[in-house]
C-alpha cells in the first residue's frame, strides 16, 4: 500500500500495463512532452519510446484508428482531452466500437480504452464541464467506468487495459489531485462490482463519480446528528452492480441517488427506477434523486456553484428523508 | 512518427506498377466472375424472400476489388463499406458463409447477426463491411498502424465511395495516415453517385484523387472497369506501403449497374445511361475476358470449366445457407460484451416478464 494521487494511480496503471503488453499503444492530443491536457502521461514517452502516438486534433480519427488497431487484437488507449469532446467521436464509439463484437458474431475482440476527463471544474463554461456516462451506458456493448478514488482509478483502469471490450473510462477532472491508498501490485478492480464506501443503517446514498467524496462529507455531518448513512459507489455504471445496491437498500429502507449529471434520462434515474421496480417492498419512502439542474453549466462562480449538487444539498435532502418528510 | 515534410504544392502522382502476370490476370477474372455470380444469386434469393433485408449490389465495380486484392495476402487487412460483398470475396471470404449470413443463418460469418452490411471475416483480415459511410477508413488506418508498430511489411486497404470522400473521417484519417506514413491504401470507388446524387452535385472538385494532394499523398485516377489498370495502380500503392513509404490514394472511376439498394427505381438516370456501362467495352468481366482470350490465356474450354465451377459453388452456397438453422433465441444476448453485460434485474413481482 502506498499513498497515491488519482492522477498518478492512472499513470501507474498505464505504466504497469505498457511494461508487460508490448503491443499496447496510446493515442491522443498533446501527449508529448506535456503528458496530455491533465498531465497523466508525463514522462511516458521516454519510458516507452514509440508507444505514445501524438495525434492531430481529430477525435473521430483518434478513436477509429485506435479501434482499428484494437480490431487486430492489440490494446489501444485513446485519450480524449475533455469528456465534452466525446461528441466528436460518437460514431466511432457508438456505431463502431460498441457493435463490432456483436455484428461480427463474436469474431472480433475490441480491446479499446477511451479515457476522458469529465465533470465540472472551475469556471470553464458549458463545453468543458459535462459528464456523459448516461450516453454511453445507454449503448449495449460498452463498459463505462466512473472511478471516484485513486484505488478505483488505478484498479479499474488495470482491468480496462486487459479487457477485450471497449471501455469508456471517465475520470473526474476535479479528482486528479485527490490522494488515497492503493496497493503497489495486484490492484485491479473488477467491473460490475460496487464498493460500499461507508457502512450505515439509516439511508443508502448511491453516489456516482465525484459525488462519492461529497456524499462522504455529508455523511460526516449527519453522523454528528446521530444519523448513519451508507454510501455505495457503483464504480462502473455499465455493467452496474444492482445486487450491492439492493443489499444496502434492504438494510436501510431508504435510498437517495446522487449524481453530477442532469437527472433527465440519467444513470441515477435508471438506478432509482430499478430500486423502485425491484425493491419497492423494502422501501419506507420514495427513492429520491439529487442531480445537477437541467441547464448548461454557467461560467460565473455564483451560478456555477448552484449548477452542481454540493455537500449541503445532500445533507438537507437526507435530513428530510430521514424525518419522513421527503 | 515523423512529419512527411511534404510540399503541398506538388501533385504527387502515383506511378503505375508492372503489368499483371498471367496468374494475376486469371485470378482477377475468377474473382470478378465469382463476385458477379454471387450477387446475381443473392439478388435472385432476395426475390424469393430467402435473403433478408436490402442489398447494395456491387455489379459493375468488380474490377476494383479484384484488382486491388490480387496484391494482398492473409496478413493484410481490408475495411469496406455498405457495398462490401466484392471486397469480402476478393479477400478470400467463403461464398457459402456469406450467403448464409444474407439468409440470417447461424453458419453465416456473423452467425446471422450482421447481415449484408456487416459481413466480416477476421480470419482473413476482412475487418468488415460497414453501415456508416466513411467509417471503415479509420479502421483500416488503425489496422495499418498495427502492422507499422509491429514492424511487419503488412498493409491495410480502405475501400470507400465517392460519397465518403465528402465526410470528415476521410479527411481526418488521410491527414494522419500521411503524417505517420501508415502502410495504407485508400481506394475510392467513384461510381458516379452517392446514393442518388451524381458526384458533380456533391464534390467541389471533379476528381476525388486530387484531394490526396492536400495531404501530400501520391494518388491517381484509373479506369475502375479495367482490371489491368486497377491492378497496376494498386500494385504500386501496395508496394509503396510495404516499403514504409506511406499511404496512397487510388480513385477508380466506375459505375454501379444496379440501384443504390434494392427497390431503387433509378429515376435519376436513364436506361441508356446504364446500358452504355453494360457494353462489352465497359463491363469489367467482358473486358478482362476478351483480353484473356486475345492473349491466349483463356480458351473456351477453360472458360466453361471456370463458369461451371462457380455456378456449382453458388448452388452449394445456397444449399449451405438453406440448410443452416436460424440462431436460437439465446443468441440474442451473446457476444454483446465479454464481461457480464448490462442486465436489468427482474422486479420482485414480475419475474416472468423480466427484461433478461
Ligand atoms: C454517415 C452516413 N450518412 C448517410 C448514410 C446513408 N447512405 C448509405 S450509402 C449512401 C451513399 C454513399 O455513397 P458512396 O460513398 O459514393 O458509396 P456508393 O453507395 O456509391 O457505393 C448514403 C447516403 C450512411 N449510411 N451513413
Ligand atoms: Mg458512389
Amino acid at each position: 500500500m502506498s499513498e497515491i494521487s488519482y492522477r498518478d494511480a492512472i499513470r501507474k496503471a498505464l505504466i504497469d500495463h505498457l511494461s508487460v503488453d508490448h503491443d499496447a499503444v496510446i493515442l491522443g492530443e498533446d501527449l508529448i512532452p506535456q503528458g496530455g491536457s491533465f498531465g497523466v502521461h508525463k514522462g511516458l514517452d521516454e519510458m516507452f519510446p514509440g508507444r505514445l502516438l501524438e495525434t492531430p486534433i481529430a477525435e473521430g480519427a483518434i478513436v477509429s484508428i485506435a479501434l482499428g488497431y484494437a480490431m487486430t487484437g492489440k490494446t489501444a488507449v485513446a485519450e480524449i482531452m475533455f469528456g465534452d469532446f466525446l461528441t466528436c467521436c460518437m460514431d466511432e464509439i457508438v456505431n463502431q466500437a460498441a457493435k463490432i463484437r456483436y455484428m461480427s458474431g463474436g469474431q472480433a475482440d475490441t480491446p479499446l480504452v477511451v479515457r476522458a476527463p469529465v465533470g465540472l471544474a472551475k469556471n470553464i463554461g458549458a463545453q468543458h464541464s459535462q459528464t456523459f456516462e448516461a450516453w454511453f451506458a445507454h449503448v449495449p456493448g460498452l463498459v463505462v467506468a466512473l472511478p471516484s478514488t485513486p484505488a478505483d482509478a488505478g484498479g479499474l483502469l488495470a482491468t480496462a487495459l486487459v479487457s477485450r471490450d471497449p471501455v469508456l473510462f471517465l475520470e473526474n477532472k476535479m479528482l486528479y489531485p485527490a490522494k488515497g491508498e492503493m496497493a503497489d501490485a495486484d490492484y485491479a478492480v473488477p467491473f460490475g462490482s460496487a464498493r460500499v464506501a461507508r457502512d450505515g443503517d439509516d439511508l443508502s446514498v448511491i453516489a456516482l463519480g465525484r459525488m462519492v467524496p461529497i456524499a462522504l462529507e455529508a455523511a460526516e455531518v449527519l453522523a454528528d446528528e446521530g444519523f448513519s448513512l451508507e454510501i455505495v459507489d457503483p464504480r462502473t455504471v455499465a455493467p452496474l452492480d444492482f445486487e450491492t445496491i439492493f443489499t444496502s437498500v434492504e438494510k436501510t429502507s431508504r435510498a437517495l441517488v446522487v449524481e453530477e449529471a442532469t437527472a433527465f434520462c440519467s444513470v441515477g434515474s435508471e438506478i432509482a427506477a430499478t430500486i423502485s421496480e425491484c425493491r419497492f417492498m423494502s422501501l419506507d419512502g420514495p427513492v429520491r434523486r439529487l442531480s445537477s439542474p437541467h441547464v448548461p453549466k454557467p461560467f460565473t462562480p455564483p451560478l456555477e456553484t448552484l449548477a452542481i449538487p454540493g455537500r449541503d444539498d445532500i445533507v438537507a435532502l437526507a435530513r428530510r428523508m430521514l424525518a419522513g418528510q421527503a | 512518427m515523423s512529419n512527411a515534410g511534404h510540399d503541398s504544392d506538388d501533385m504527387p502522382i502515383l506511378a503505375l506498377g508492372p503489368e499483371p502476370s498471367s496468374e494475376q490476370l486469371l485470378e482477377g477474372y475468377r474473382n470478378i466472375l465469382l463476385i458477379r455470380r454471387f450477387e446475381e444469386t443473392a439478388l435472385y434469393q432476395s426475390t424469393q424472400a430467402a435473403v433478408h433485408g436490402t442489398l447494395h449490389l456491387y455489379i459493375g465495380q468488380e474490377a476494383c476489388a479484384a484488382g486491388v486484392c490480387v496484391h494482398l495476402n492473409e496478413r493484410d487487412y481490408v475495411a469496406s463499406h455498405h457495398r462490401g460483398h466484392g471486397h469480402s470475396l476478393a479477400k478470400g471470404a467463403r461464398a457459402d458463409r456469406m450467403m448464409a449470413e444474407l439468409f440470417g443463418r447461424v453458419d453465416g460469418y456473423c452467425r446471422g447477426k450482421g447481415g449484408s452490411m456487416h459481413i466480416a471475416d477476421f480470419s482473413r483480415g476482412m475487418l468488415g463491411a460497414n453501415g456508416i459511410v466513411a467509417a471503415g477508413i479509420g479502421l483500416a488506418a488503425g489496422a495499418a498502424l498495427s502492422h507499422k508498430q509491429a514492424g511487419t511489411d503488412g498493409v491495410a486497404v480502405a475501400f470507400f465511395g465517392d460519397g465518403a470522400s465528402t465526410r470528415g473521417p476521410f479527411h481526418e484519417v488521410a491527414n494522419i495516415a500521411a503524417l505517420w506514413k501508415l502502410p495504407l491504401v485508400l481506394v475510392c470507388e467513384n461510381n458516379g453517385y452517392a446514393q442518388w446524387v451524381p458526384h458533380e452535385q456533391n464534390l467541389a472538385v471533379k476528381d476525388v484523387y486530387r484531394m490526396a494532394c492536400a495531404y501530400g499523398m501520391p494518388s491517381r485516377a484509373v479506369d475502375g472497369n479495367d482490371f489491368v489498370e486497377v491492378c497496376r495502380a494498386a500494385g504500386a500503392a501496395v508496394e509503396r506501403a510495404r516499403r514504409g513509404e506511406g499511404p496512397s490514394l487510388i480513385e477508380c472511376k466506375t459505375y454501379r449497374i444496379y440501384g443504390h439498394s434494392l427497390g431503387d427505381m433509378n429515376v435519376y438516370r436513364t436506361k441508356e445511361d446504364i446500358d452504355a456501362w453494360r457494353a462489352p467495352d465497359k463491363d469489367p468481366l467482358l473486358r478482362l475476358e476478351s483480353l484473356l482470350e486475345s492473349n491466349g490465356l483463356l480458351d473456351a474450354e477453360r472458360r466453361d470449366a471456370m463458369h461451371a465451377e462457380i455456378k456449382q459453388m453458388m448452388e452449394e452456397a445456397v444449399e449451405f445457407a438453406k440448410s443452416s438453422p436460424y440462431p436460437e433465441a439465446d443468441a440474442l444476448y451473446e457476444d454483446v460484451t465479454e464481461v457480464t453485460p448490462v442486465r436489468r434485474p427482474a422486479a420482485d413481482f414480475d419475474a416472468e416478464n423480466a427484461h433478461e
